[in-house]
Protein backbone atom coordinates (compact mmCIF):
# COMPACT_ATOMS: atom_id res chain seq x y z
CA UNK A 1 0.00 0.00 0.00
CA UNK A 2 2.88 2.35 0.29
CA UNK A 3 3.54 2.49 -3.46
CA UNK A 4 1.86 5.85 -3.47
CA UNK A 5 3.84 7.54 -0.67
CA UNK A 6 7.63 6.11 -1.74
CA UNK A 7 9.62 7.82 -4.50
CA UNK A 8 8.22 10.59 -6.83
CA UNK A 9 5.24 8.09 -7.22
CA UNK A 10 2.63 10.46 -6.03
CA UNK A 11 3.69 13.37 -8.73
CA UNK A 12 3.35 10.32 -11.31
CA UNK A 13 -0.09 9.27 -10.08
CA UNK A 14 -1.15 12.97 -9.44
CA UNK A 15 -0.37 13.52 -13.69
CA UNK A 16 -1.63 9.96 -14.91
CA UNK A 17 -4.54 11.26 -12.65
CA UNK A 18 -5.12 14.42 -14.15
CA UNK A 19 -4.25 13.21 -17.63
CA UNK A 20 -7.35 10.94 -17.92
CA UNK A 21 -9.32 13.57 -16.48
CA UNK A 22 -8.37 15.33 -19.43
CA UNK A 23 -8.39 12.67 -21.86
CA UNK A 24 -12.12 12.18 -20.47
CA UNK A 25 -13.47 15.53 -20.42
CA UNK A 26 -11.96 16.59 -24.15
CA UNK A 27 -13.40 13.22 -25.80
CA UNK A 28 -16.44 13.42 -23.60
CA UNK A 29 -17.19 17.23 -24.84
CA UNK A 30 -15.97 15.62 -28.91
CA UNK A 31 -18.11 13.02 -28.09
CA UNK A 32 -21.48 15.66 -26.97
CA UNK A 33 -20.85 17.53 -30.19
CA UNK A 34 -20.57 15.29 -32.91
CA UNK A 35 -23.20 12.72 -31.39
CA UNK A 36 -25.72 15.95 -31.45
CA UNK A 37 -24.78 16.58 -34.96
CA UNK A 38 -25.29 12.79 -35.86
CA UNK A 39 -28.68 12.37 -34.11
CA UNK A 40 -29.67 15.60 -36.03
CA UNK A 41 -28.36 14.41 -39.44
CA UNK A 42 -30.47 10.86 -38.93
CA UNK A 43 -33.74 12.19 -37.92
CA UNK A 44 -33.27 15.10 -40.84
CA UNK A 45 -35.36 15.39 -44.13
CA UNK A 46 -32.12 15.07 -46.30
CA UNK A 47 -30.95 11.06 -47.31
CA UNK A 48 -27.42 11.45 -47.60
CA UNK A 49 -27.10 12.78 -44.34
CA UNK A 50 -29.28 10.29 -42.96
CA UNK A 51 -27.03 7.60 -44.69
CA UNK A 52 -24.33 8.83 -43.47
CA UNK A 53 -25.07 8.91 -39.63
CA UNK A 54 -26.53 5.70 -40.09
CA UNK A 55 -23.21 3.82 -41.46
CA UNK A 56 -20.86 5.87 -38.55
CA UNK A 57 -22.96 4.89 -35.96
CA UNK A 58 -23.34 1.51 -37.41
CA UNK A 59 -19.56 1.11 -38.07
CA UNK A 60 -17.99 2.47 -35.15
CA UNK A 61 -20.76 1.08 -32.64
CA UNK A 62 -19.39 -2.28 -33.93
CA UNK A 63 -15.75 -1.89 -34.13
CA UNK A 64 -13.34 -3.00 -31.10
CA UNK A 65 -12.51 0.47 -29.59
CA UNK A 66 -8.78 -1.42 -29.66
CA UNK A 67 -9.02 -2.04 -33.64
CA UNK A 68 -9.93 1.95 -33.73
CA UNK A 69 -7.09 2.92 -31.50
CA UNK A 70 -4.67 1.05 -33.74
CA UNK A 71 -6.18 1.88 -36.70
CA UNK A 72 -5.85 5.58 -35.26
CA UNK A 73 -2.13 5.48 -33.57
CA UNK A 74 -0.41 3.22 -36.37
CA UNK A 75 -2.47 4.48 -39.59
CA UNK A 76 -2.93 8.02 -39.73
CA UNK A 77 1.27 8.66 -39.02
CA UNK A 78 1.26 6.66 -42.18
CA UNK A 79 -0.33 8.70 -44.33
CA UNK A 80 1.16 11.71 -43.39
CA UNK A 81 -0.83 12.87 -40.49
CA UNK A 82 0.77 12.79 -37.21
CA UNK A 83 -0.99 14.84 -34.64
CA UNK A 84 0.43 12.87 -31.53
CA UNK A 85 -0.89 10.47 -28.91
CA UNK A 86 -2.75 12.58 -26.96
CA UNK A 87 -4.75 14.03 -29.90
CA UNK A 88 -4.97 10.84 -31.46
CA UNK A 89 -6.45 9.16 -28.19
CA UNK A 90 -8.82 12.03 -28.25
CA UNK A 91 -10.09 11.53 -31.58
CA UNK A 92 -10.61 7.96 -31.34
CA UNK A 93 -12.36 7.81 -28.13
CA UNK A 94 -14.60 10.65 -29.00
CA UNK A 95 -15.95 9.32 -32.79
CA UNK A 96 -16.52 6.12 -30.96
CA UNK A 97 -18.79 7.41 -27.96
CA UNK A 98 -20.47 9.99 -30.27
CA UNK A 99 -21.91 6.71 -32.12
CA UNK A 100 -23.30 6.17 -29.18
CA UNK A 101 -24.32 9.49 -27.66
CA UNK A 102 -26.02 9.53 -31.05
CA UNK A 103 -28.51 6.55 -30.43
CA UNK A 104 -29.03 8.10 -27.13
CA UNK A 105 -29.99 11.36 -28.35
CA UNK A 106 -32.01 9.97 -31.06
CA UNK A 107 -34.08 7.51 -28.76
CA UNK A 108 -34.98 11.03 -26.36
CA UNK A 109 -35.82 12.47 -29.69
CA UNK A 110 -38.47 9.65 -29.76
CA UNK A 111 -39.84 9.63 -26.36
CA UNK A 112 -41.31 13.91 -26.95
CA UNK A 113 -44.73 13.40 -27.24
CA UNK A 114 -45.76 13.47 -30.86
CA UNK A 115 -47.89 16.75 -30.54
CA UNK A 116 -45.07 18.74 -29.63
CA UNK A 117 -43.54 18.28 -32.70
CA UNK A 118 -46.73 18.62 -34.79
CA UNK A 119 -47.52 21.86 -33.11
CA UNK A 120 -44.17 23.26 -33.56
CA UNK A 121 -44.40 22.49 -37.64
CA UNK A 122 -48.24 24.08 -37.33
CA UNK A 123 -46.79 27.17 -35.86
CA UNK A 124 -44.60 27.37 -39.20
CA UNK A 125 -41.07 26.26 -37.99
CA UNK A 126 -38.47 25.22 -40.09
CA UNK A 127 -36.98 21.10 -38.93
CA UNK A 128 -33.87 23.28 -37.56
CA UNK A 129 -35.97 25.39 -35.52
CA UNK A 130 -38.56 22.40 -34.05
CA UNK A 131 -35.45 20.25 -32.90
CA UNK A 132 -33.55 23.51 -31.48
CA UNK A 133 -36.47 25.38 -29.55
CA UNK A 134 -39.15 22.42 -28.87
CA UNK A 135 -37.42 19.17 -29.71
CA UNK A 136 -34.06 18.74 -28.10
CA UNK A 137 -34.87 21.03 -24.80
CA UNK A 138 -37.33 18.51 -23.75
CA UNK A 139 -35.60 15.03 -25.11
CA UNK A 140 -32.82 16.49 -22.65
CA UNK A 141 -34.36 15.58 -19.69
CA UNK A 142 -34.54 11.58 -20.67
CA UNK A 143 -31.62 11.88 -22.50
CA UNK A 144 -29.43 13.08 -19.10
CA UNK A 145 -28.91 9.75 -17.21
CA UNK A 146 -28.03 7.52 -19.86
CA UNK A 147 -25.32 10.72 -21.14
CA UNK A 148 -24.18 9.96 -17.83
CA UNK A 149 -23.69 6.11 -17.83
CA UNK A 150 -22.21 6.75 -21.52
CA UNK A 151 -19.58 9.19 -19.83
CA UNK A 152 -18.68 6.86 -17.10
CA UNK A 153 -17.97 4.00 -19.83
CA UNK A 154 -15.90 6.83 -21.62
CA UNK A 155 -13.88 7.32 -18.07
CA UNK A 156 -13.47 3.70 -18.44
CA UNK A 157 -12.57 3.20 -22.38
CA UNK A 158 -10.00 6.33 -21.97
CA UNK A 159 -7.64 3.28 -20.13
CA UNK A 160 -6.90 1.87 -23.18
CA UNK A 161 -4.93 5.10 -24.50
CA UNK A 162 -2.40 4.01 -21.71
CA UNK A 163 -1.59 0.94 -24.30
CA UNK A 164 -0.91 3.48 -26.69
CA UNK A 165 1.28 5.60 -25.39
CA UNK A 166 -0.80 8.00 -23.17
CA UNK A 167 0.45 8.59 -19.29
CA UNK A 168 -2.71 8.18 -18.26
CA UNK A 169 -3.61 6.12 -15.07
CA UNK A 170 -3.06 2.70 -16.84
CA UNK A 171 0.00 4.25 -18.39
CA UNK A 172 1.15 4.35 -14.49
CA UNK A 173 -0.09 1.01 -13.86
CA UNK A 174 2.34 -0.45 -16.10
CA UNK A 175 5.54 1.83 -15.13
CA UNK A 176 4.74 0.86 -11.67
CA UNK A 177 4.87 -2.88 -12.61
CA UNK A 178 7.47 -2.44 -14.58
CA UNK A 179 9.55 -0.34 -11.47
CA UNK A 180 8.57 -4.21 -9.38
CA UNK A 181 5.89 -2.84 -6.95
CA UNK A 182 3.26 -5.77 -5.34
CA UNK A 183 0.42 -5.61 -8.53
CA UNK A 184 -2.08 -5.49 -5.82
CA UNK A 185 -1.42 -2.56 -4.16
CA UNK A 186 -0.43 -1.00 -7.39
CA UNK A 187 -4.30 -1.96 -8.79
CA UNK A 188 -5.57 -0.70 -5.73
CA UNK A 189 -4.65 2.72 -6.26
CA UNK A 190 -5.40 2.69 -10.25
CA UNK A 191 -9.02 1.60 -9.23
CA UNK A 192 -9.24 4.25 -6.48
CA UNK A 193 -8.38 6.76 -8.87
CA UNK A 194 -10.96 5.53 -11.81
CA UNK A 195 -13.47 5.11 -9.16
CA UNK A 196 -13.18 8.91 -8.03
CA UNK A 197 -13.84 10.37 -11.76
CA UNK A 198 -16.67 7.94 -12.44
CA UNK A 199 -18.55 8.67 -9.28
CA UNK A 200 -17.75 12.44 -10.03
CA UNK A 201 -19.27 12.00 -13.05
CA UNK A 202 -22.39 10.05 -11.63
CA UNK A 203 -22.38 12.84 -8.55
CA UNK A 204 -22.74 15.67 -11.15
CA UNK A 205 -25.68 13.76 -13.80
CA UNK A 206 -27.49 12.85 -10.59
CA UNK A 207 -27.50 16.76 -9.60
CA UNK A 208 -28.38 17.77 -13.20
CA UNK A 209 -30.95 15.35 -13.65
CA UNK A 210 -32.52 16.66 -9.81
CA UNK A 211 -32.55 19.88 -11.13
CA UNK A 212 -34.08 19.75 -14.91
CA UNK A 213 -36.87 17.64 -12.93
CA UNK A 214 -37.54 20.56 -10.86
CA UNK A 215 -37.38 22.86 -13.80
CA UNK A 216 -40.83 21.43 -15.51
CA UNK B 1 -42.21 8.56 -33.58
CA UNK B 2 -41.02 8.15 -37.10
CA UNK B 3 -38.67 10.67 -38.05
CA UNK B 4 -41.25 13.17 -40.58
CA UNK B 5 -43.11 14.06 -37.70
CA UNK B 6 -40.54 16.36 -37.58
CA UNK B 7 -40.77 18.16 -40.64
CA UNK B 8 -43.45 19.12 -42.75
CA UNK B 9 -43.87 17.38 -46.50
CA UNK B 10 -41.57 18.99 -48.27
CA UNK B 11 -43.06 21.53 -51.16
CA UNK B 12 -41.46 22.01 -54.19
CA UNK B 13 -39.00 25.00 -52.65
CA UNK B 14 -38.56 22.59 -49.58
CA UNK B 15 -37.98 19.51 -51.97
CA UNK B 16 -35.54 21.87 -54.05
CA UNK B 17 -33.50 22.90 -50.67
CA UNK B 18 -33.48 19.67 -49.55
CA UNK B 19 -31.62 18.40 -53.22
CA UNK B 20 -29.27 20.63 -53.12
CA UNK B 21 -28.47 20.35 -49.30
CA UNK B 22 -28.22 16.93 -50.34
CA UNK B 23 -25.97 17.15 -53.40
CA UNK B 24 -24.00 19.14 -51.04
CA UNK B 25 -23.46 16.42 -49.00
CA UNK B 26 -22.66 14.21 -51.26
CA UNK B 27 -20.42 16.18 -52.52
CA UNK B 28 -18.44 16.97 -49.17
CA UNK B 29 -18.20 12.88 -48.14
CA UNK B 30 -16.99 11.63 -51.46
CA UNK B 31 -14.75 14.81 -51.55
CA UNK B 32 -13.74 13.88 -47.80
CA UNK B 33 -13.10 9.87 -49.19
CA UNK B 34 -11.53 10.85 -52.07
CA UNK B 35 -8.78 12.79 -50.16
CA UNK B 36 -8.06 9.54 -47.33
CA UNK B 37 -7.52 7.04 -50.81
CA UNK B 38 -5.14 9.67 -52.44
CA UNK B 39 -3.86 10.07 -49.56
CA UNK B 40 -3.11 6.32 -48.95
CA UNK B 41 -2.34 5.90 -52.34
CA UNK B 42 0.19 9.02 -52.73
CA UNK B 43 1.94 7.24 -49.55
CA UNK B 44 2.03 3.97 -51.46
CA UNK B 45 -0.54 2.07 -49.20
CA UNK B 46 -1.96 0.39 -52.23
CA UNK B 47 1.47 -1.02 -53.54
CA UNK B 48 1.46 -4.17 -54.61
CA UNK B 49 4.36 -5.02 -52.18
CA UNK B 50 2.27 -4.05 -49.23
CA UNK B 51 -0.33 -6.62 -50.08
CA UNK B 52 1.60 -9.13 -51.39
CA UNK B 53 2.05 -11.02 -47.53
CA UNK B 54 -1.67 -11.76 -47.71
CA UNK B 55 -1.19 -14.73 -50.53
CA UNK B 56 1.14 -16.42 -48.33
CA UNK B 57 -0.72 -19.42 -47.19
CA UNK B 58 1.27 -18.85 -44.03
CA UNK B 59 0.05 -15.50 -43.17
CA UNK B 60 -3.94 -16.28 -44.28
CA UNK B 61 -3.63 -19.27 -41.63
CA UNK B 62 -2.35 -16.92 -39.51
CA UNK B 63 -5.44 -14.76 -39.63
CA UNK B 64 -7.33 -17.74 -39.55
CA UNK B 65 -5.66 -19.00 -35.87
CA UNK B 66 -5.86 -15.53 -34.69
CA UNK B 67 -9.30 -15.57 -35.30
CA UNK B 68 -9.90 -19.01 -33.95
CA UNK B 69 -7.91 -17.71 -30.73
CA UNK B 70 -10.71 -14.54 -31.16
CA UNK B 71 -13.85 -16.69 -31.19
CA UNK B 72 -12.01 -18.78 -28.29
CA UNK B 73 -11.77 -16.75 -25.79
CA UNK B 74 -15.00 -15.36 -26.72
CA UNK B 75 -17.15 -18.15 -26.19
CA UNK B 76 -15.61 -18.92 -23.14
CA UNK B 77 -16.10 -15.85 -22.00
CA UNK B 78 -19.84 -15.79 -23.15
CA UNK B 79 -21.05 -18.88 -21.34
CA UNK B 80 -19.18 -18.39 -17.89
CA UNK B 81 -20.48 -14.70 -18.10
CA UNK B 82 -23.94 -15.93 -18.67
CA UNK B 83 -23.03 -18.40 -15.49
CA UNK B 84 -21.92 -15.88 -13.05
CA UNK B 85 -24.67 -13.54 -14.88
CA UNK B 86 -27.21 -15.65 -13.74
CA UNK B 87 -26.13 -16.67 -10.53
CA UNK B 88 -25.53 -12.89 -9.23
CA UNK B 89 -28.67 -12.49 -10.69
CA UNK B 90 -30.16 -15.06 -8.12
CA UNK B 91 -28.14 -13.91 -5.77
CA UNK B 92 -29.33 -9.89 -5.46
CA UNK B 93 -33.12 -11.39 -5.82
CA UNK B 94 -32.25 -13.99 -2.88
CA UNK B 95 -34.36 -13.54 0.68
CA UNK B 96 -31.05 -13.79 2.64
CA UNK B 97 -29.68 -10.15 2.64
CA UNK B 98 -25.74 -11.15 3.28
CA UNK B 99 -26.04 -12.95 0.06
CA UNK B 100 -28.18 -9.62 -1.75
CA UNK B 101 -25.37 -7.12 -0.53
CA UNK B 102 -22.38 -9.51 -1.53
CA UNK B 103 -23.68 -10.02 -4.26
CA UNK B 104 -24.70 -6.17 -5.15
CA UNK B 105 -21.25 -5.14 -4.13
CA UNK B 106 -19.78 -7.54 -6.33
CA UNK B 107 -22.01 -6.47 -9.31
CA UNK B 108 -20.87 -2.58 -8.31
CA UNK B 109 -17.45 -3.20 -8.13
CA UNK B 110 -16.87 -5.01 -10.98
CA UNK B 111 -18.49 -2.92 -13.13
CA UNK B 112 -17.26 0.01 -11.89
CA UNK B 113 -13.60 -1.05 -12.91
CA UNK B 114 -11.79 -0.48 -16.06
CA UNK B 115 -11.67 -3.60 -17.94
CA UNK B 116 -8.21 -3.23 -19.08
CA UNK B 117 -6.76 -2.78 -15.64
CA UNK B 118 -8.64 -5.80 -14.28
CA UNK B 119 -7.39 -7.98 -17.08
CA UNK B 120 -3.58 -6.47 -16.90
CA UNK B 121 -3.67 -6.76 -13.00
CA UNK B 122 -5.07 -10.72 -13.70
CA UNK B 123 -2.42 -11.04 -16.14
CA UNK B 124 0.57 -9.54 -14.01
CA UNK B 125 -0.71 -10.92 -10.50
CA UNK B 126 -2.21 -14.22 -11.70
CA UNK B 127 -2.38 -15.72 -15.44
CA UNK B 128 1.37 -14.94 -16.08
CA UNK B 129 1.65 -17.72 -18.74
CA UNK B 130 -1.65 -18.33 -19.74
CA UNK B 131 -2.98 -14.71 -21.28
CA UNK B 132 -6.28 -16.22 -22.42
CA UNK B 133 -7.37 -17.12 -18.99
CA UNK B 134 -6.60 -13.35 -17.74
CA UNK B 135 -8.92 -12.43 -20.84
CA UNK B 136 -11.12 -14.58 -20.09
CA UNK B 137 -11.77 -13.97 -16.48
CA UNK B 138 -11.57 -10.47 -16.93
CA UNK B 139 -14.43 -10.70 -19.34
CA UNK B 140 -16.44 -12.63 -17.43
CA UNK B 141 -16.02 -10.70 -13.87
CA UNK B 142 -17.21 -7.44 -16.05
CA UNK B 143 -19.84 -9.16 -18.48
CA UNK B 144 -21.20 -11.23 -15.37
CA UNK B 145 -21.64 -8.46 -13.65
CA UNK B 146 -23.55 -6.51 -15.84
CA UNK B 147 -25.68 -9.42 -17.16
CA UNK B 148 -26.74 -10.47 -13.92
CA UNK B 149 -28.04 -6.31 -13.83
CA UNK B 150 -29.76 -7.40 -17.05
CA UNK B 151 -31.28 -10.18 -15.62
CA UNK B 152 -32.21 -8.99 -12.67
CA UNK B 153 -34.17 -6.02 -14.89
CA UNK B 154 -36.12 -8.56 -16.73
CA UNK B 155 -37.17 -10.66 -13.61
CA UNK B 156 -38.68 -7.81 -12.11
CA UNK B 157 -40.07 -6.36 -15.30
CA UNK B 158 -42.65 -9.50 -14.65
CA UNK B 159 -46.03 -7.84 -13.69
CA UNK B 160 -46.14 -8.85 -9.81
CA UNK B 161 -49.15 -10.46 -10.14
CA UNK B 162 -48.00 -13.52 -11.84
CA UNK B 163 -45.50 -14.26 -9.15
CA UNK B 164 -47.99 -13.81 -6.72
CA UNK B 165 -50.11 -16.15 -8.44
CA UNK B 166 -47.76 -18.47 -8.39
CA UNK B 167 -46.88 -18.42 -4.69
CA UNK B 168 -50.74 -18.57 -3.98
CA UNK B 169 -51.20 -21.65 -6.14
CA UNK B 170 -48.75 -22.76 -3.47
CA UNK B 171 -45.08 -23.45 -5.47
CA UNK B 172 -41.87 -22.66 -3.52
CA UNK B 173 -39.52 -19.91 -4.46
CA UNK B 174 -37.37 -22.44 -6.55
CA UNK B 175 -40.44 -23.09 -8.36
CA UNK B 176 -41.57 -19.40 -9.11
CA UNK B 177 -38.37 -18.23 -10.21
CA UNK B 178 -37.49 -21.29 -12.46
CA UNK B 179 -41.39 -22.25 -14.16
CA UNK B 180 -42.63 -18.84 -13.70
CA UNK B 181 -40.43 -15.56 -13.79
CA UNK B 182 -37.06 -16.91 -15.73
CA UNK B 183 -39.49 -18.07 -18.75
CA UNK B 184 -41.60 -15.13 -19.15
CA UNK B 185 -38.17 -12.89 -18.71
CA UNK B 186 -36.25 -14.44 -21.12
CA UNK B 187 -37.95 -13.09 -24.15
CA UNK B 188 -37.63 -9.67 -22.83
CA UNK B 189 -34.55 -9.73 -21.97
CA UNK B 190 -32.49 -11.55 -24.68
CA UNK B 191 -31.90 -8.65 -27.00
CA UNK B 192 -30.31 -6.87 -24.15
CA UNK B 193 -28.59 -10.08 -23.48
CA UNK B 194 -27.25 -10.46 -26.78
CA UNK B 195 -26.07 -6.80 -27.41
CA UNK B 196 -24.15 -7.50 -24.29
CA UNK B 197 -22.44 -10.65 -25.56
CA UNK B 198 -21.54 -8.19 -28.85
CA UNK B 199 -19.66 -5.78 -26.55
CA UNK B 200 -17.76 -8.86 -24.89
CA UNK B 201 -17.01 -10.04 -28.88
CA UNK B 202 -15.26 -6.35 -29.12
CA UNK B 203 -13.52 -6.56 -25.70
CA UNK B 204 -11.96 -9.85 -26.86
CA UNK B 205 -9.43 -7.68 -28.77
CA UNK B 206 -8.48 -6.39 -25.32
CA UNK B 207 -6.31 -9.42 -25.34
CA UNK B 208 -3.90 -7.21 -27.81
CA UNK B 209 -2.64 -5.56 -24.16
CA UNK B 210 -1.66 -8.55 -22.97
CA UNK B 211 -0.05 -10.08 -26.01
CA UNK B 212 -3.04 -13.23 -26.17
CA UNK B 213 -2.70 -13.94 -29.66
CA UNK B 214 -6.08 -12.75 -30.79
CA UNK B 215 -6.56 -11.60 -34.53
CA UNK B 216 -5.57 -8.09 -33.97
CA UNK B 217 -2.12 -9.22 -32.34
CA UNK B 218 -1.49 -11.41 -35.30
CA UNK B 219 -2.40 -8.80 -37.27
CA UNK B 220 0.11 -6.57 -35.28
CA UNK B 221 2.65 -9.37 -35.55
CA UNK B 222 2.01 -9.66 -38.92
CA UNK B 223 2.26 -6.00 -39.94
CA UNK B 224 5.12 -5.38 -37.75
CA UNK B 225 7.33 -8.02 -39.41
CA UNK B 226 6.62 -7.52 -42.95
CA UNK B 227 9.35 -4.49 -44.19
CA UNK B 228 8.11 -3.09 -47.57
CA UNK B 229 9.61 -0.34 -49.50
CA UNK B 230 6.98 2.07 -48.07
CA UNK B 231 7.38 0.84 -44.82
CA UNK B 232 4.95 -1.71 -42.39
CA UNK B 233 1.81 -2.91 -44.40
CA UNK B 234 -0.22 -1.22 -40.83
CA UNK B 235 -2.83 0.11 -43.15
CA UNK B 236 -3.68 -3.24 -45.32
CA UNK B 237 -3.40 -5.11 -42.23
CA UNK B 238 -6.15 -3.09 -40.65
CA UNK B 239 -8.59 -2.96 -43.66
CA UNK B 240 -8.07 -6.63 -43.71
CA UNK B 241 -9.09 -7.49 -40.02
CA UNK B 242 -11.63 -4.59 -39.48
CA UNK B 243 -14.42 -5.69 -41.94
CA UNK B 244 -13.79 -9.16 -39.83
CA UNK B 245 -14.70 -7.65 -36.66
CA UNK B 246 -17.22 -5.35 -37.88
CA UNK B 247 -19.07 -8.24 -39.66
CA UNK B 248 -19.19 -11.15 -36.32
CA UNK B 249 -20.34 -8.15 -34.32
CA UNK B 250 -23.11 -6.87 -37.12
CA UNK B 251 -24.24 -10.64 -37.18
CA UNK B 252 -24.46 -10.78 -33.55
CA UNK B 253 -26.36 -7.23 -32.75
CA UNK B 254 -28.95 -8.27 -36.85
CA UNK B 255 -29.78 -11.61 -34.50
CA UNK B 256 -30.75 -9.36 -31.71
CA UNK B 257 -32.94 -6.89 -33.71
CA UNK B 258 -34.47 -9.65 -35.54
CA UNK B 259 -34.93 -11.32 -32.23
CA UNK B 260 -36.36 -8.26 -30.69
CA UNK B 261 -38.85 -7.55 -33.72
CA UNK B 262 -40.14 -11.05 -33.30
CA UNK B 263 -40.39 -11.06 -29.84
CA UNK B 264 -43.12 -8.02 -30.02
CA UNK B 265 -44.64 -9.22 -32.78
CA UNK B 266 -45.78 -12.38 -31.29
CA UNK B 267 -46.28 -11.16 -27.36
CA UNK B 268 -49.19 -9.16 -28.38
CA UNK B 269 -50.73 -11.98 -30.18
CA UNK B 270 -51.62 -9.46 -32.75
CA UNK B 271 -50.93 -10.76 -36.96
CA UNK B 272 -47.53 -9.49 -38.60
CA UNK B 273 -47.80 -5.95 -39.18
CA UNK B 274 -48.49 -4.26 -42.28
CA UNK B 275 -45.63 -3.96 -44.49
CA UNK B 276 -45.85 -0.33 -44.23
CA UNK B 277 -45.82 -0.21 -40.73
CA UNK B 278 -42.54 -2.32 -40.49
CA UNK B 279 -40.06 0.46 -42.28
CA UNK B 280 -40.89 1.96 -38.88
CA UNK B 281 -41.17 -0.50 -36.25
CA UNK B 282 -37.70 -1.97 -36.21
CA UNK B 283 -35.77 0.94 -36.39
CA UNK B 284 -37.58 2.66 -33.38
CA UNK B 285 -37.02 -0.66 -31.02
CA UNK B 286 -33.52 -0.75 -32.27
CA UNK B 287 -33.32 2.64 -30.16
CA UNK B 288 -34.58 0.91 -26.76
CA UNK B 289 -31.96 -2.01 -27.45
CA UNK B 290 -29.37 1.03 -27.68
CA UNK B 291 -30.43 2.59 -24.71
CA UNK B 292 -29.70 -0.83 -22.87
CA UNK B 293 -26.51 -1.16 -24.79
CA UNK B 294 -25.32 2.50 -24.49
CA UNK B 295 -24.41 1.91 -20.51
CA UNK B 296 -22.07 -0.79 -20.63
CA UNK B 297 -20.70 -0.08 -24.17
Amino acid sequence: MNVLFTDDNFTLFRDGFLRTVELTALSGLLALVLGVLLAAFRVSPVPPLRIFGTVWVNVLRNTPLVLLFFAVVFGLPKIGVDLGYFTFAVLALGCYTASFVCETVRSGINTVPLGQAEAARSLGMTFAQTLRLVVLPQATRTVVSPTGSILIALTKNSAIAGAFNNAELYGVMKTWNELGYKIFAIFFWIALGYLVITFAISALFRFLENRLAVAR
Amino acid sequence: MSSSVLYDAPGPRARTRNRIIGAVAVIGIAALIWVVVSRLDAHGQFAADMWEPFQYKRTQERLLHGLQDTLTAFGFAAVLSLALGALLAAGRLSDHRPVRWFCAAFVEFFRAMPLVIMIFALYVGIFGDAPLWALVIGLTLYNGSVQAEIFRAGINAVPRGQSEAAYALGLRKTQVMSSVLVPQAFRSMLPAVLSQLVVTLKDTSLGYIITYEELLYVGKLIAGTTSTAEGYPYIPVVLVIAPVYIGLCLALSGLARWIEARGRRSSKGAPPAPAADTGIAPDSGAGTIVVAAAADQ
